[in-house]
């Protein structure tokens, strides 16, 4: 058997698989009490290691028709600055859902979200192609989703156990 | 014209052939299996949570499953060697290694098989004379009775205690040392109660068999699966190697129950009287469940890990929840059951079980399943899916409220 996990690291990780959970069953899960649970919750929140709770929505189930898209963006770096000026930047716009730092061919990952293909398209040529810094993009639209942030996408249980077995 | 009748018409008894009377003596005298009849009626009906699994809620590692279908696409569709593939065979020598401290070769002390379950059959069937005694600890899994009996010898339960958390205590099994004992069959982590045996225990009761000259077989399916203390295997105690079989396999800390692949480690010789049963009438072990067998013991203790701290939560959650209902219960040291008291309730175990599974559709296995000695508890799996477990400790508290009101209500206890 490995080193345990600490009590942060455990509380984490079953709060990122459902963050619903209540300090209750956190606590029976954990071994610990409810109180402590929602103590060290507090401090993960206030120290920011957790950003945020939010729902992973089927968007095909729930009839979105969101466009969205992965743009690979080519930077030039600032001195004494790097990449992180820009990048910021980027990340601001709203309609960036997330935005990476990569190796590799390009240096940034942005992903986009928009409601048609025409406001994606000008997103990119008008806003994020036209800021100084930006070298250059390369803008692929997402088709269809099959997993997202670890859950599976449509497919059925995985499971089908008998009710009572030895 | 009619035919004359014939003069013995009437008197003949059509034949009609008595199923029952051509069933062997041992076979027709053989109980039917708790679990069954249960089971039987929890099919009947609809919108049940289950507790009574005896298997690992989650699906087998991806890693694993992918390998199975990757040798099958490779065409490897054929018969194995009797005793197993032997890149499987090495690679069960380093996994035992590992988690015993024993090694076997692969070459004349590894068995694989189908299951522990076909396993354990071909053991008490290579070791048994008509009427030898096998021991074991009560409440026990329920093949342990009805496999010895197939072997034409006769099971001997120890009855092991609640107030004990249901150890097997030396002293008791060295009370049953008489003529005619053959063999002690251990389960530890044990199915139904999740008890360990303790270190001492283990040493004193591995003295006994040297004593008495028992052969010693070893169930040790949930040896991956403990949460305070690791295994420890009586096959690495001094002397012991030469007398034990141990059986392991890919069912629980795996999650690999359909794929019925497990294994029997052991002296050559015993191996040997085995693979004469086996390769008759089983052949081999399914080439695509043993070619997933090498990927899971090569690389899967990464996913076996995890799946053990997850059951430990679980596990966490599951005694927590009881005991605040008023159940009497032990927390596991290691397997995946919770085997609570109902002696607050004035139930018997398939009263209490009934009773939940019609007024509250939640299934559980009454403990007299395992043995007479089980009377009194349930076995309540933690193996189910987190959302499945909460669902059923919802409903087992809202009905424990309505039907128990002052005993499951910690209030009005304390
Ligand atoms: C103690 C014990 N031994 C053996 C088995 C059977 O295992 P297998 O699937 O390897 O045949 C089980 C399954 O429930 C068990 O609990």
């Amino acid at each position: 058997m490995s080193k345990e996990p600490s009590f942060s690291a455990e509380l984490l990780h079953l709060l990122e698989e459902n963050s619903l959970r209540s300090p209750e069953l956190l606590g029976k899960l954990l071994d610990r009490e409810p109180s402590e649970v929602e103590q060290e919750i507090a401090r993960l929140e206030k120290e920011k290691v957790i950003l945020a709770y939010k729902a992973i929505v089927d968007d095909e189930k729930a009839q979105r028709r969101t466009v969205k898209a992965v743009i690979e963006v080519k930077l030039v770096p600032e001195r004494g600055g790097g990449f992180d000026r820009l990048a910021r930047r980027i990340a601001r716009y709203p309609e960036v859902t997330s935005c990476f730092l990569m190796s590799g061919g390009y240096d940034l990952l942005v992903f986009l979200e928009g409601s048609t293909l025409q406001e994606v398209a000008l997103f990119v040529s008008e806003k994020l192609a036209t800021l100084r810094g930006v070298t250059s993009t390369a803008t692929h639209f997402m088709l269809r989703t099959y997993k997202q942030q670890g859950v599976l996408v449509g497919d059925a249980a995985e499971t089908d156990r008998l009710p009572i077995s030895p | 014209m009619e035919p004359a009748p014939h003069p013995r018409r009437g008197k003949i008894l059509p034949f009609v052939p008595d199923g029952e009377s051509w069933v062997a003596r041992h076979v027709r005298d053989l109980p039917r299996s708790g679990i069954r009849d249960f089971f039987d009626l929890v099919q009947t009906m609809e919108g049940i949570v289950s507790l009574g699994i005896g298997e690992p809620g989650e699906c087998t590692p991806w890693n694993i499953r992918e390998q199975a279908i990757f040798a099958l696409e490779l065409g490897k569709t054929g018969y194995t060697s009797n005793i197993g593939l032997p890149r499987l065979r090495r690679a069960i020598s380093r996994y035992m290694e590992r988690l015993t401290g024993v090694r076997y070769d692969p070459e004349e002390e590894i068995l694989v098989t189908v299951g522990v379950s076909e396993a354990l059959d071909c053991a008490l069937r290579a070791i048994v004379n008509p009427g030898e005694q096998i021991l074991f600890a009560e409440p026990s899994y329920v093949a342990y009775s009805p496999g010895v009996v197939l072997a034409h010898g006769v099971p001997v339960g120890v009855p092991t205690r609640f107030e004990d958390t249901f150890r097997l205590r030396a002293e008791e099994l060295a009370e049953k040392a008489r003529p005619g004992v053959k063999a002690l069959l251990l389960n530890s982590p044990a199915n139904p109660t999740g008890t360990m045996v303790k270190e001492e225990e283990l040493e004193k009761i591995a003295g006994i068999c040297r004593r008495e000259n028992w052969v010693v077989l070893s169930d040790e399916i949930y040896a991956e699966l403990t949460y305070e203390k690791p295994h420890r295997s009586i096959a690495s105690l001094p002397g012991m190697k030469e007398r034990t079989i141990v059986f392991n396999g890919l069912s629980k800390a795996f999650a690999m129950t359909g794929f019925r692949l497990g294994w029997a480690c052991g002296p050559a010789p015993l191996i040997a009287a085995m693979v004469k049963i086996h390769q008759y009438s089983m052949l081999c072990a399914p080439i695509l469940s043993q070619e997933a067998g090498v990927e899971a013991l090569e690389h899967g203790a990464a996913e076996v890990e995890a799946m053990r701290r997850i059951y430990q939560k679980k596990r966490n959650y599951l005694w927590r929840s009881l005991t605040a209902l008023g159940f009497p219960c032990h927390s596991p040291e290691g397997a995946f059951y919770l085997f609570p008291s109902i002696a607050p309730f004035g139930l018997s175990s398939k009263e209490f079980a009934l009773r939940l599974l019609r007024e509250a559709l939640v299934a559980v296995v009454p403990g007299t399943a395992f043995g007479p000695s089980g009377e009194g508890h349930l076995r309540c799996s933690f193996s189910p899916r987190m959302e499945e477990l909460e669902e059923a400790v919802g409903r087992l508290s809202r009905w424990m409220r309505k039907s128990f009101p002052k005993k499951s209500d910690p209030a009005a206890r304390s």
